[in-house]
């Protein structure tokens, strides 16, 4: 938060710079800053290359068209020279460094499902809620009263008089009204 | 060819290579389209081939193996041989366990399909020295 008595052109300056940030730590990193001084700022992120192949996790795709890393650390370059020799020499540990190189998640790690379903629905009822008191709030306090021919004395004068004027005798209101008894049949 | 180990509910592991329907024969019975259809031993052969030869590059390993997977069926273990002694030739163990991984996750809800196959591969992995995704712990997440 920035302190009240900061002038305003120093503000502006501070939020198109977070505003860049923000483009910057999202998908299109190199459209959003053209600069090169910028780029030297984005050392922190990765910097995805569409125009070449990527590595991706797919079920369908067993091998991906790429490794999963690409730079090797010393200790890593030479656990690939040993790959070149027999396998059978190379410990269990190994094995899996050399899995894990080239690709990142495994077909368990790419089935297995998340708990974000339970975020999700948990959110969503949440806005509801708040959405029923926002709802209660009007109704209460925003508007007027009902008129008074809803009221219960108004509805009996209603329905007498609804009776007495034979409403849909045949099948509807008033037929469902014994005459002789004076009573809902 | 386990194109019919879809429709076979309870059998062996054994059985589902043994049991060929019927269209297998050289001139086809049904015609999907015009020519003749190619029959299991002819695409298990062509397969075979592809992956044997002995100056595989990777990227054709990668399209092979792609493309093997994409298909309705569970690639025989003599296909599978072939593509991990590819692998040994490119010196690539990671994609040797990924085949099996593949494979394991193309046969579904056949869970007698991968036991099958890797008791018919074992030979290869041992002599290879490729371990199972089991031995690895990379089988659950």
């Amino acid at each position: 938060m920035r302190p009240a008595n900061t002038c305003w052109h120093c503000f502006q300056m501070l939020a198109s710079r977070a505003l860049v940030r923000g483009l910057q730590s999202g998908f299109w990193r190199r459209v959003s800053t053209s600069s090169a001084a910028w780029a030297a700022h984005t050392h922190d992120v990765d910097v995805i290359d569409c125009s070449v192949p990527q590595y991706n996790n797919r079920l369908d795709t067993p091998l991906p068209d790429v490794p999963f890393v690409r730079n090797l650390s010393a200790e890593q370059k030479k656990l690939k020279e040993k790959e070149k020799g027999s396998w059978t020499q190379l410990t269990k540990e190994e094995k899996l460094a050399l899995y894990r190189l080239t690709h990142e998640l495994s077909y368990a790690e790419m089935r297995q499902g998340s708990k974000e379903w339970m975020t999700v629905l948990g959110g969503v009822f949440i806005f509801l809620g708040f959405t029923g008191l926002l709802v209660w709030w009007q109704r209460v306090y925003v508007y007027g009263d009902v008129p008074h021919t809803l009221s219960q004395e108004s509805v009996a004068q209603q329905t007498q008089r609804m009776i007495d004027m034979r409403v849909n005798p045949v099948h509807g209101f008033s037929n469902k009204w014994d005459y002789e008894k004076k009573q809902w049949k | 060819m386990f194109r019919a180990a879809l429709r076979l509910s309870v059998s062996g592991a054994r059985s589902l290579t043994r049991s060929r329907p019927q269209y297998t024969a050289s001139v086809a019975a049904r015609s999907y389209s015009h020519g003749k259809q190619e029959t299991d031993e002819e695409f298990d052969a062509r397969w075979v081939t592809y992956f044997n030869k002995p100056d595989i590059d990777a990227w054709e390993l990668r399209k092979g193996m792609n493309t093997l997977i994409g298909y309705d069926l569970v690639p025989e273990p003599k296909i599978l041989e072939a593509a991990l002694r590819a692998c040994r030739r490119l010196n690539d163990l990671a994609s040797a366990i990924r085949i099996l991984e593949a494979v394991k996750d193309k046969s579904g809800p056949h869970k007698e399909i991968y036991p099958y196959v890797l008791q018919e591969l074992q030979p290869t992995l041992n002599e290879l020295g490729i371990p199972t995704p089991e031995e690895l712990g990379i089988n659950k997440a």
